[in-house]
């Protein structure tokens, strides 16, 4: 099981190795220690993999993600898990802003707190956060599942066109055209399984379901003075 | 970009390391704003006595025996490079400013107070950093900033912290859109502003307020609702240190605190190297949300 200590090994050295896996390697489990909050740690891993980060990294840690899973015990920067296409990254502590930024797949786990910009413009990746996320969350996101158990900040879902968005505590504020939604057997299913996928202790019937009210889909000549 | 730290130390046995922690993470930063950089210390001091930081691109060796002639008291002066640190009788500190103005009026007194010393210059941070020897430099506390110029000219003049108050300083991440309108009212109030920095703004409505009678913590709670743009300050008085966000929390910042110091950093990797980090609260600060400290 191969350790990388980024105190002593640079860090385009780590994700050279990491890059040049093949999927069916059979150097499976990669421990990482002393990141010292170095940005941009395991990005782009495109095999199934596991790396395990003891300690806080920086910006953009995990981002690109294929395949892998990425484990952080500790905090991330900016951008955690910016744009990940499939696999898992699992944060013990926090999350700067713009957790799972434009993500398209994959299931990303905070154990902590999100800060501002949670799931922005997400478009299609699961995102299960047992604290609460900051402000501004799920501004114009797509597609996908965001799942928070704690509380969210103001501004929630801001110009969402679809996505759901559970939140099990106080919502401050709704973005624009952003509404409670009934819940449905079918989100209570989708739910179910990813607060099991992240072993978050909750139910889903203390969650409330937000999403699109979709009338920012089209232009409206009632608004045409708000041009 | 930039980048900004400061430290406030609550264990006295660690002041006199606190130039050597601040000049580490100051270093880190250079990637940030690697244009110019600066720093503010708070040492040693007391109330019968001043300090004024001067800089000057021309020699200053020979300032402190013509200024003890100059004022008839005797003058003690440390120089750093282009940095001289005068400490004279307080009841002085007019006289002196006069007497500088009319006879060295190359050099510019960039910051003064009982207790605080304030070194920038152009260049790359850690270089800057070695010439004025942050790291054998001890205090209570100490702001730094790493620049990358956007709002006005790469020059020593652009360079942070800004001090327009006794012992009070400030370092920004960001840029003001309504500095031009906030510094008339400022002049108009007869807050002395010298660059046409929009971070000189944000010190200077600092001090305005608190000459007003406000609190750190009230004036940076009431720039809130007066500053518009983005912002992360870090600011510094004689016994305080604070921290405010815009409202989107529009740039970085990460805290820890330890029963030893309090620590920030505009990146979490500035902090990496402090004693015992591991275990020390780290956190986001909110948007729009005042951190303060006062010293007991």
């Amino acid at each position: 099981m191969p350790v990388v200590d980024l105190g002593t090994t640079p860090l385009r050295e780590l994700n050279a190795a990491l890059h040049a896996l093949s999927k069916d390697t059979n150097e499976t489990h990669w421990h990482v220690i002393n990141p010292q909050g170095k940005h941009a740690v395991a990005v782009g891993l495109d095999a199934p993999v596991t790396v395990e980060i003891q300690g806080h990294v920086g910006y953009y840690c995990a981002g690109m993600n294929q395949h892998a899973t990425v484990i952080v015990s500790g905090n991330a920067g900016v951008g955690l898990a910016e744009n990940m296409m499939s696999g898992e990254v699992r944060v013990r502590g926090d999350a700067s802003q713009s957790a799972g930024a434009t993500g398209q797949g994959g299931l990303l786990v905070i154990d902590g707190n999100a800060s501002a910009r949670c799931g922005i413009s997400m478009k299609g990746i699961d995102i299960v956060v047992k604290g609460s996320i900051g402000p501004m969350s799920a501004f114009m996101a797509q597609t996908g599942n965001l799942v928070v158990l704690g509380d969210a900040g103001e501004a929630l879902g801001d110009s969402i066109y679809e996505a759901r968005l559970f939140v099990r505590g106080e919502v401050k504020s709704l973005g624009a055209d952003c509404e409670e939604k009934a819940v449905t057997d079918e989100d209570r299913a989708v739910l179910s399984g990813l607060l099991e996928r992240a072993g978050a202790d909750a139910r889903a019937d203390e969650f409330k379901l937000y999403g699109s009210a979709r009338t920012l889909y089209h232009f409206h000549v009632d608004n045409a003075g708000a041009y | 970009m930039c980048g900004i730290v400061g430290l406030f130390l609550k264990d006295k046995t660690l002041e006199p390391k606190l130039g050597s922690m601040l000049s580490d993470m100051l270093t880190v930063m250079c990637d940030r704003g690697p244009d110019s950089a600066g720093f503010a210390v708070y040492g040693a001091g007391d109330t019968t006595r001043v300090k004024l930081t001067l800089r000057s691109a021309k020699p200053l060796d020979d300032v402190v025996k013509d200024l003890e002639a100059g004022l008839g008291v005797a003058v003690s002066a440390v120089l750093r490079e282009t940095h001289l640190v005068v400490t004279l009788p307080a009841d002085k500190e007019d006289a002196a400013r006069a007497w500088l103005a009319s006879t060295r009026p190359e050099a510019t007194v960039v910051g003064a107070g009982q207790r605080m010393e304030l070194y920038k210059e152009v260049g790359r941070p850690d270089a800057v950093a070695e010439r004025f020897g942050l790291a054998g430099m001890s205090g209570t506390h100490g702001i730094g900033h790493t620049r990358m110029a956007t709002e006005s000219a790469v020059t020593t003049n652009g360079a942070h912290p800004f001090s327009t108050g006794a012992d009070q300083c400030l370092v920004h991440n960001g840029s003001l859109s309504n500095h031009n309108a906030v510094r008339r009212t400022l002049l108009r109030e007869g807050i002395a502003i010298e660059t046409e920095n929009d971070s000189e703004v944000a010190a200077g409505y600092l001090t305005w307020r608190m000459r007003e009678g406000a609190s750190l913590k009230e004036a940076l709670e009431a720039s809130l609702k007066d500053l518009d743009g983005f912002y992360t300050f870090v600011v510094g008085t004689e016994t305080g240190f604070a921290v405010l966000r815009d409202p989107i929390a529009c740039k970085p910042a990460v805290m820890a605190e330890t029963d030893d110091y309090v620590a920030f950093g505009s990146e979490y990797r500035a902090l990496a190297g402090l004693p015992g980090i591991e275990t020390a609260r780290v956190w986001e600060p909110e948007p729009a949300t005042v951190y303060a400290w006062e010293r007991a």
